[in-house]
């Protein structure tokens, strides 16, 4: 009974998915040999909604989004399962020729380093109107009249002034919005950020947060927001998929996950977060470090540095579980104990 | 690429700082002007027709009225000398031009490319390296005939491995960096990419190698034109003028000798100049 509710929320759910990746699996070739980097990945983004994906350095987040748009290098890197649909299409199915029609058009993608993210022997407004040129066919003048519309959207001041300067003739959080307007120049209805205001200071990092939720509302995006920053999901997603070795650990929306955090893992990233309301000496580091590709556990990815392992969890790798508290959890022992 | 690195306005103000500070740039960038324009305005400031024959005057030696003497058919060798001008820095220029051309595209493509292509294309083209560039000329040269087109191609072919070696390093370094992951995930392709994207950012190392380069082609033309693989007389090139003289150097030795001093400072030229922008391009080597 209640297993065919939530299987009938899961259809509702990928009905209304703008992006759909399925079972993904990617792999690395490490000395002759093929690694997962991201295993059995499931995701379902929706219209007008930010889904952010945590974890720490080496949990395959980045690696996730670059499947998805197909940038992973050529040589040593390849999606060994799974399906990212896409408007009726599975994209990892498609010819490189009509993936290059979908980059930068209907799916974008902005990166972490404002500082190197631009062609610096290109004016900014040729830039932005580059895309619109190449996707939509546009002729250069009307390119660069939206291109003016962009800068003035993402809040670059006088812009109209600043059409014909170089990238380095402008500041990091200026560089940054300037990737944002190029991401946004064909109205995507998808946006890939990969930790987008890593690379920023704290205050300009709030600005570029505010304004990406600002345009994500004005546009209808499905943003994927990728970050090690459980402060920055906090500010700007919906939901919430916390990864780990490559797989998703938890799974679950903003307030509910903050509030009743359900794998050890994502407790133990919680407690590691440095808060203004608690003492910082409360902090409590993760002992260990995330295992190697090449070296994973039998069992449970977590189990060597988890506070409640039991014997069982080196001996089966567990799956996703859907929680009473609506949270999906890989980990049958918090089940057992809510059970209880 | 850190956020400390100068901007690309400040090296450029930087290069020509450097530049211009350097004496034997200007050196190397006035005498080459003065070859130029004196190639450029040949009719106006040669003394005689250089294909003006005066059997009496014939191996006449320097004077008043020849200065730089007179060849076998009794041509004024100074005349000859600022027509072959022409021919030879046309030669020089559109060859490498050409090599310039060919050599970074392929290096481009195989730094962009890489795998068995590139692996391929780079081993076609050590092969080439393998050869003395007049060796590899002259077996061209001599399979295509004398003509002046023929003399260009095989100039050109010499040349196309050494460009393409300094295409493809910067390229292999670019295509890795962030602003090209950025265009490729804005959906550009790999034309687009290589052309608007890679080529912009890498082309003053090309630039700058060209003019070393000239300076090479300028001395195989006239190494080919020497033993005869040349552009066909009655026109004169620096190479074919020193040829004419070389038999009887000892007695008529102002036939030889000033084309060669043309050749010596038009090279020189284009190396003083040459070294002059790598170093102002390069701010490693500005130290030594």
């Amino acid at each position: 009974m209640d297993q065919a509710v939530a299987a009938k929320e899961q259809v509702a759910a990928a009905d209304a998915a703008v992006l759909d990746i399925r079972g993904l699996r990617t792999e690395f070739r490490i000395g002759g040999q093929w690694h997962a980097a991201v295993r059995d990945l499931s995701l379902a983004l929706r219209a007008n909604e930010t889904l952010a994906i945590v974890g720490e350095s080496g949990s395959g987040k980045s690696v996730t989004a670059l499947s998805a748009l197909r940038l992973l290098p050529s040589a040593g890197a390849r999606i060994a399962a799974g399906a990212v649909m896409f408007d009726g299409r599975d994209l990892t199915k498609l010819s490189e020729a009509e993936m290059s029609d979908v980059r930068g058009n209907a799916i974008a993608m902005i990166f972490q380093e404002p500082m190197t993210s631009l062609n610096p022997t290109m004016a900014i407004g040729d830039q932005i109107a580059e895309a619109i040129v190449i996707h939509r066919g546009a002729a250069w003048s009307s390119a660069r009249a939206q291109a003016l519309r962009l800068l003035d959207e993402v809040k670059i001041p006088a812009a109209a002034t600043r059409l014909d300067d170089y990238p380095h003739q402008f500041s990091g959080g200026m560089r940054q919005r300037v990737m944002i307007a190029m991401a946004l120049a064909c109205r995507p209805q998808v946006l890939l950020a990969d930790e987008p205001t890593t690379a920023l200071d704290v205050t300009i990092q709030a600005q570029v947060l505010r304004q990406l939720a600002e345009l994500k509302r004005a546009y209808g995006m499905a943003v994927l927001f990728i970050t090690h920053n459980l402060g920055v999901v906090a500010q700007i997603a919906d939901r919430v998929a916390v990864m780990y070795a490559g797989e998703i650990v938890e799974a679950a929306s903003v307030a509910d996950l903050f509030a009743r955090p359900t794998h050890p893992y994502t407790a133990a990233l919680l407690r590691a977060m440095p808060r203004v309301d608690r003492d910082a000496a409360g902090l409590e580091p993760i002992p260990g470090g995330v295992p190697a590709l090449t070296a994973m556990p039998t069992g449970c990815f977590f189990a060597p540095r988890c506070p409640l392992r039991q014997a069982s969890c080196t001996a089966q790798h567990p799956e996703l579980l859907r929680f009473p508290n609506g949270h999906e959890v890989r980990c049958p022992v918090v089940l057992a104990e809510a059970a209880r | 690429m850190t956020t400390l690195a100068p901007t690309a306005a400040t090296r450029r103000a930087r290069a020509w700082d450097t530049f211009s500070r350097n004496r034997l740039s200007w050196i190397g960038l006035a005498l080459i002007a003065l070859i130029v324009l004196a190639a450029i305005a040949a009719p106006l400031i040669a003394p005689h027709d250089p294909l003006e024959q005066d059997i009496v005057a014939r191996l006449d030696p320097p004077s008043a009225e020849h200065w730089l003497g007179t060849d076998t058919y009794g041509r004024d060798v100074l005349s000859r000398m600022i027509y072959a001008a022409r021919i030879s820095l046309f030669v020089g220029f559109v060859a490498t031009l050409i090599a310039m051309t060919i050599g970074a595209t392929i290096g481009i493509l195989c730094g962009y490319v890489g795998g068995w292509f590139d692996q391929f294309m780079m081993g076609l083209l050590d092969v080439m390296l393998a050869f003395p560039t007049l060796l590899l000329g002259l077996m061209i040269a001599a399979m295509l005939g004398a003509s002046l087109h023929n003399l260009i191609i095989a100039i050109a072919i010499t040349e196309i491995a050494p460009f393409a070696r300094i295409a493809r390093a910067p390229t292999i370094t670019l295509k890795q960096l962030d602003f090209v992951e950025a265009a490729r995930a804005l959906g550009f392709g790999p034309v687009r990419i290589m052309g608007v994207h890679i080529l912009p950012n890498m082309i003053s190392d090309v630039v700058v190698m060209g003019s070393l380069w000239m300076a090479s082609a300028i001395r195989t033309e006239a190494a080919l034109s020497f033993i005869g693989l040349g552009v066909p007389p009655p026109a004169a090139t620096w190479g074919s003028m020193i040829r004419e003289g070389f038999d009887n150097i000892l007695d008529t030795w102002w036939l030889s000798v000033f084309p060669s001093l043309a050749i010596l400072a038009t090279v020189l030229a284009l190396n003083l100049l040459g070294d002059a922008l790598r170093d102002a391009a390069d701010p490693k080597l500005r130290a030594e």
